[in-house]
């Protein structure tokens, strides 16, 4: 179980976060103007990286914010937690 | 036999106890393996695989051996227990397993007769015919009846488990000499300390030597630290979070108990498990680790055999030697592997007989070791048989030397090095908090290299590595013969390593068996990955008291317990117990949904929809977060009004649905499913805080905070308007939201109908609800359960997001087109229907189907064009009896289908051939909606 | 060549203490400079892929190029339940070709690889489920998959040790059972492929690490594989790697929609036969059967994050086994003796993907999420048809990767969902 630093409330395990998948995902801002190709880039395309990766978390089960993480997905070792607009 | 003196036993606590029904006696402090052996019991137990007899090999957790049943009592047996892990108690009841129909006279043993046939991976070779299915009809049901060992349980558990969470700064695994010491420090220096240990007893080796063990009594005095005996640490997750299996067997029922512990620094001291050495016959009762019959002379004060002979290849053996000659066993000879043993003098000064250079050519026996063939070794290692002489013996102990035990260390994902000094492999870079000590950091000093053991051993017959799982050291080079180079491979293949005791007593010999094999090194080869958990464990312990009611907790809506005493059947719906229907006394349950929906459309019914998820949105932003995620217009939804409201997936796929309710400009109450509560919750806060951070906006779940009863039926009105106060119900039309007070309660009163009634939703704060409940009723009211909620709805068309969508199913789909807002630029999911597969103009969409016949068709049937067609286009959704209109009625999906209202189609039928549906528009009762507006 | 297996053979071979069997397969320590074709990925689907290649399509020069040891990747992790009794007629129709191989797969290969098709039970546990599970049932029948819907008495019949009591957490309504299906020997998978395949002149390579993907600088075609054993040209190339498939696509250029996470499995200590068939339950995600040599093999669920680590937390051990114990309350004092994890690459709609990719030469077959095992002689079957042919077989057509883009998805997990 992972000890994860909620950028609020300081290390919770694991079991208070809900993952919310890779971040930095921006929403296209005219969704209507962009192509198929690129709107299902944006839905479905991940980059799944074997090293470092941002993710987001949400303290689900403590204040409920989202924020983001980088992780190391062979060592499952979190190097920083940041809030939404932060940088690392 | 038991000694007159010693151990830690407590002779003055006599202990009964039986095994295949045979009565013994032992004492308190006996574990069943050492209460056996002093009753002479030696043959425990029958191989996997040849069904060959077995004895102790071990005194500890890695016994692969002496598995037998424990019983006590209804629903309290269990097989393959490792005798030298229980401890002794009044009435123990054993048996041993894996034999047919007795442990001295096992018929299976005739497999042995057998085995040049079933060398490793027999079975992929054979076994092809004859005919189709021949494995699984002919051949497989005979192996399965000759694998497995011990029967499983055949009641359910009444026992208890328990979990626990700790934190401390320092764990300490293993409460040998080095555990004790590295405890004792951390907690001199201020840690909380747990100390957890596997044993009954804690003391590792130190409990060789008689008396107190140094150092416990200044643990057991210090607060700060937790002793935890009989206590494995089974699973070693990130950063440092162990999990801790400890037995309690307490007499209330209380078997296990989980902890799961997160420290800042975690020390192994687990020791070194001595290795067997290969050699033909080494499987036979009698033939024992050096180590462990000195433990059951010196803990148990058990000779485990008068005579004994020991093979060694590590100087540890002589210690185990000569403290059983000290306690009164002949040792017949010494043999060692090595030309020149350090300790050949010592033992010959005790008048031992010490042959360098030697090894074992064969054992001679039955059901016990009665001698061996002690012979010179060859150049290669091999011993020489031709000239070989026998020394009787009842006895005999392998010293193969010692590998350091670094199961947990490798879980948590250390890397093992090789140290040719050490010959074993020990631990090396980790990136936890992990540091290990004693036996387990450097090993107990090197003896003859395993390398050399090994291959000595190549050629032997019947040298067994793996002796739960019948591997010899020929299986594991016929695998290398064959081809399969990796560990992991020849581990698959010959099953070495994957008993119970997962490769503790023959992983590395049958590591360094492949190594010789395939002519490498024992680093070139590498090892198996460690997996948890270290030794096996109960899944009573780790499913704890999940179980029945607390599997999932139950929610349960404000009327429950009304419900409860109406005779309500409840039916689960996520977490929460929803009432199907309240049958009268005698009353069918179709018979109870039809008297419901007809009282509905008749005079009024009352239904809890307490259930429903509801969500507080507020803020200046409010309108405009709703209107960038829901699909409606929101903008333009004036306070007091409400608007049925859609939400999709970014993939323009449906999510949920509710009714979306502004009560202010800034201030909006909106319902979701039952089921969607959470997820909606969680997706609207993603958007809020993610997408759209700027906006002014909170989101609060308020699905517990009220209560909801749903009074729908004609006569809703007045039955309502004598409890309100502040609100003028006339004058509420539907689709409206107003507050007031109900019964003197503030409530929120929304004017809207799942049934297509005239209807309305009461909220109450939820602990108020029963009140009101019970005056409904008393006004005649009744109330109504999911069963007819899910009929009335169906007869008005409405959908049921999860049974009507799937998933896979757009707004468009389901004639909801009119929901989306159409100015709108863009709002969740609203790309992604403008994508080619969503506009398609062949997709499924909702209609009414009418059976032609009397019967309503099955739910998820597949609906046909023409008899005898393959594919679907589309399916049943929801099929009912309609109390109503006195006829079935069904919703559908279909290819289509708005267009087609008229034709007929086929439904399939599992109890027949398929049946006609006439296509019809999904809303059978009152079209017109006058009711609803009434 | 590899011998033989017959009894004969066994018998003749235990006459002169089996000297005479040599290596199943030859796994050569050097690559040839060039192949026709070059599989990336020594699993069951990789393997199967080099093998039809061979057998059925002619196509010359093959390889399999494996990182590790083969079958050591998800083939040689997972709990072996083999069906095809799923909702989509896309799905069942590639699922059901896989049991239809399965069924001839010993004999095709020479190799037992211990189909056992003793029958996969799904339950029911809420009204929703029935609804869900006799759906699937009409939708299979129609497209003749063999499915059919057990009354609860019956679903213990079959799977004695189920507790059918209506007065557990979730009781069990029914359940829906395809007899055709059942499991298999992973490991024999793996190996029966790469011997036959290994018979018909494939190489297979191990311990031979992709390192990049050399592409003509003109068309952009695949022209090789950089590796840890030097340069390999190819003409096509087929990437079956599974979790590590987004890594190797990366190397071509091409982010793909999937992610890997953390799948685990777990096995009891072995008992005498107690489980005669296949139970699964989504509901409350409980997967089991019972091992030929007498251990309970159980399914556990994925964690939450992406992950390689081949490691999973102790947290989704404890659900598993709560809901093992919960529907199967004489398992509670057995115990668990081994687990472990692997990687699982999951696509957007569950389903996998089959196919060609926007790079010429280059062809991909991944996303099998947890349930690829169940698929290998179909998807390596069809796969190998779609590189041979350079157009998707019509059975893995459906699968493209476009369907992302056009919306087409096939989504069984959605289909399945509990939604209220």
């Amino acid at each position: 179980m992972l000890l994860i630093a909620c950028p609020w409330c300081g290390p919770r395990p694991e079991m208070e976060f809900r993952h919310a998948g890779e971040a930095h995902l921006a929403r296209p801002a005219d969704p209507a103007a962009v192509s198929d190709a690129a709107w299902a880039a944006y839905l479905y395309e991940r980059s799944n990286p074997r090293g470092e990766h941002a993710e987001r978390w949400r303290h689900l089960h403590g204040c409920g914010r989202f924020f983001n993480a980088r992780r190391h997905t062979l060592t499952d070792r979190i190097s920083a937690t940041y809030k939404p607009g932060e940088a690392p | 036999m038991r000694l007159p003196s010693g151990g830690r036993i407590d002779r003055s606590k006599p202990l009964r106890f039986t095994f295949d029904g045979r009565a013994f006696t032992g004492f308190a402090g006996d574990t069943l393996a050492s209460a056996l052996l002093a009753n002479g019991v030696h043959l425990l137990g029958r191989s996997f695989k040849y069904h060959r007899p077995r004895g102790l090999l071990s005194a500890g957790a890695e016994e692969p051996n002496a598995l037998v049943e424990i019983d006590r009592g209804p629903g309290r047996r269990e097989p393959n227990t490792r005798a030298t892990m229980v401890p002794l108690v009044e009435g123990l009841t054993a048996r041993s397993q894996n034999r047919f129909p007795s442990l001295r006279f096992d018929l299976a043993a005739l497999a042995s007769l057998a085995a040049p046939l079933l060398p490793a991976g027999f079975y992929y070779k054979t076994f092809l015919g004859p005919g189709r299915e021949a494995w699984h009809r002919r051949w497989e049901p005979l192996i399965r009846r000759m694998a497995g060992l011990g029967r499983a349980p055949e009641a359910p558990d009444p026992d208890r488990y328990a979990h626990r969470f700790a934190h401390c700064e320092t764990l300490v695994i293993g409460a040998g000499r080095a555990g004790i010491a590295a405890a004792l420090e951390a907690a001199e220096a201020g840690d909380r300390v747990i100390l957890c240990d596997e044993q009954m007893e804690p003391g590792g080796r130190l409990l060789l030597s008689p008396g107190e063990v140094p150092g416990l009594a200044a643990l057991r005095g210090n607060l700060r630290v937790t002793l935890l005996p009989r206590t494995t640490a089974f699973h070693y997750g990130l950063q440092n979070f162990v999990s801790l299996a400890e037995i309690l067997d307490r007499p209330d029922g209380l078997r296990e108990r989980l902890w799961q512990v997160r420290t800042a620094r975690v020390v192994l001291a687990t020791g070194a498990l001595e290795r067997p050495l290969p050699f033909r016959g080494n499987d036979r009762p009698g033939v024992m680790l050096a180590d462990a019959a000195r433990a059951y002379a010196a803990r148990w004060a058990v000779l485990p055999g008068r005579q004994a002979v020991l093979l060694a290849a590590h100087d540890s053996g002589y210690e185990a030697a000569f403290a059983l000659q000290d306690r009164g066993a002949r040792i017949a000879a010494i043999l060692d592997l090595r030309a020149a043993p350090p300790l050949a003098a010592a033992a010959r000064a005790r008048g031992i007989e010490v042959r360098a250079a030697h090894g074992i050519a064969a054992t001679r026996g039955g059901l016990r070791v009665t001698g061996v063939l002690a012979a010179p070794l060859r150049p290669d290692g091999s011993p020489d048989a031709a000239r070989a002489t026998p020394i009787p013996c009842d006895l005999v102990l392998m010293a193969g030397g010692w590998t350091p035990n670094l199961a947990l260390f490798s879980q948590a994902r250390g890397r093992l090095r090789w140290d040719e000094a050490a010959d074993a492999f020990l631990p090396g870079e980790v990136a936890e908090a992990l540091t290990c000590a004693g036996a387990c950091a450097a090993g107990r000093g090197p003896g003859h290299p395993i390398a050399a053991i090994a291959a000595g051993a190549l050629t032997a017959r019947r040298a067994f590595v793996d002796p739960q799982n019948d591997v010899t050291t020929r299986d594991i080079a016929l695998a290398v013969q064959e081809g399969f180079r990796s560990i992991e491979h020849v581990k698959r293949y010959t099953t070495t390593g994957m008993a119970t005791d997962q490769g503790k007593v023959g992983g590395m010999l049958g590591l360094a068996t492949a190594a010789a094999a395939s002519g490498r090194t024992v680093p070139e080869t590498g090892h198996t990955t460690f997996r948890p958990p270290y030794t096996p464990l109960s899944f009573g312990t780790l499913a704890g008291r999940h179980r029945g009611p607390l599997f999932d907790p139950i929610r349960t809506a404000p009327s429950h317990g009304w419900a409860e005493a109406h005779g309500a059947v409840f039916e689960p719906v996520g977490q929460w117990q929803r009432a199907r229907a309240y049958p009268r006394a005698g009353e069918a349950l179709h018979a109870a949904v039809a008297r419901e929906c007809l009282a509905v459309r008749q005079k009024a019914g009352l239904l809890d929809a307490s259930t429903l998820g509801k969500i507080e949105i507020v803020g200046p932003d409010a309108a405009e977060f709703l209107e960038r995620c829901y699909v409606n217009a929101v903008h333009s939804l004036r306070p007091g009004r409400c608007r049925y409201a859609l939400l999709l997936r970014e993939d323009g796929f449906l999510f949920d649905d509710g009714v979306l309710a502004r009560l202010a400009e800034d201030r909006f109450h909106l319902t979701t499913t039952t089921g969607g509560a959470a997820r909606v919750l969680h997706l609207l806060e993603d958007y809020a805080q993610t997408e759209f951070p700027a906006l002014r906006v909170f989101l609060t779940s308020t699905t517990e905070h009220w209560g909801v009863a749903a009074l729908q039926g004609p006569a809703a009105r007045e039955m309502l308007a004598p409890l309100v106060r502040g609100c003028e119900l006339a004058a509420l039309p539907h689709m409206t939201v107003a507050e007031a007070e109900v019964m003197g309660i503030p409530a929120r009163l929304f004017r809207v109908s799942f049934t297509g009634e005239l209807g309305y939703e009461i909220n109450l704060p939820a602990d108020r609800l029963p009140e009101l409940w019970e005056a409904l009723i008393a006004a005649g009211a009744t109330p109504y359960g999911t069963d007819a909620m899910h009929v009335l709805r169906a007869e008005k068309g409405y959908v049921i997001v999860g049974q009507e969508t799937d998933g896979t199913v757009t707004p468009l789909d389901l004639g909801l087109g009119w929901v989306i807002g159409k100015a709108k630029r863009d709002f969740i999911g609203k790309r992604s229907l403008a994508r080619a597969e969503m506009q398609r103009p062949d997709r499924r969409q909702l209609v009414g189907l009418a059976p032609l016949e009397g019967r309503a068709p099955e739910e998820g049937a597949q609906l046909l064009a023409r008899p005898g067609a393959r594919e679907a286009e589309g399916h049943v959704t929801s099929a009912y009896a309609s109390a109503a209109l006195g006829r079935p009625i069904a919703l559908g999906l279909l290819a289509r289908g708005r267009a087609r209202h008229g034709e007929t189609v086929l439904a399939t039928r599992l109890d027949g051939p398929p049946q006609p549906l006439q296509i019809v528009p999904p809303v059978f009762w009152d079209p017109e909606g006058k009711r609803l507006h009434g | 060549m590899p011998n033989r297996f017959s009894f004969l053979t066994l018998a003749r071979e235990a006459l002169r203490s089996h000297a005479g069997w040599r290596p199943q397969w030859r796994s050569p320590e050097r690559p040839q400079p060039a192949y026709d074709i070059v599989i990336l990925g020594g699993g069951g689907h990789g393997l199967a892929t080099a093998y039809y290649l061979a057998k059925e399509h002619r196509v010359g020069r093959i390889a399999v190029l494996e990182k590790g040891w083969i079958g050591g990747g998800n083939t040689g992790r997972n709990t072996t339940i083999i069906r095809s009794n799923y909702l989509f007629p896309e799905s069942a129709a590639l699922y059901d070709h896989a049991v239809r191989l399965w069924e001839g797969l010993s004999a095709e290969l020479n190799y037992n690889v211990m189909f056992s098709p003793r029958g996969v039970l799904m339950l029911a546990h809420g009204e929703h489920d029935v609804q869900s599970l006799k759906r699937h049932v009409h939708a299979n029948r129609l497209a003749g998959v063999d499915n059919e819907w057990l009354a609860p008495a019956a679903c213990k019949a079959f799977c004695p040790p189920l507790d059918i009591s209506p007065a557990i957490r979730y009781p069990v309504l029914g359940g829906a059972l395809q007899r055709r299906g059942g499991v298999a020997r992973h490991d024999a998978v793996a190996w029966g492929y790469a011997r036959a395949a290994s018979a018909l002149g494939v190489d297979i390579l191990e311990n031979c690490e992709v390192t990049g993907i050399a592409r003509d600088p003109r068309g952009g075609a695949v022209t090789g594989v950089e590796t840890s054993k030097g340069h390999i040209r190819c003409g096509k190339l087929g990437v079956v790697a599974a979790g590590s498939t987004s890594l190797v696509m990366a190397m071509a250029g091409l982010r793909m929609p999937l992610e890997s996470f953390p799948l685990q499995a777990l096995v009891s200590e072995p008992v005498k036969p107690v489980f005669p068939c296949v139970a699964m339950s989504n509901t409350i995600h409980a997967y089991v059967s019972q091992s030929d040599k007498g251990e309970l093999v159980i399914g556990a669920g994925t964690d939450q994050y992406t992950s390689y680590s081949q490691a999973g937390n102790v947290q989704i051990l404890e659900h598993t086994l709560e809901a093992i114990c919960e529907i199967f309350p004489i398992f509670r004092r057995m115990r668990m003796l081994r687990a472990w994890g692997g990687i699982v690459d999951v696509t957007p709609d569950r389903s996998p993907i089959i196919g060609t990719t926007s790079v010429p030469g280059l062809y991909v077959n991944c996303g099998w999420g947890t349930g690829g095992f169940k698929a290998t002689p179909g998807s390596g079957h069809v796969f190998a048809a779609t590189i041979a042919r350079s157009e998707p077989h019509p059975i893995a057509a459906p699968f493209s990767l476009d369907r992302f883009v056009t919306g087409r998805v096939i989504d069984e997990a959605a289909a399945a969902a509990v939604m209220h």
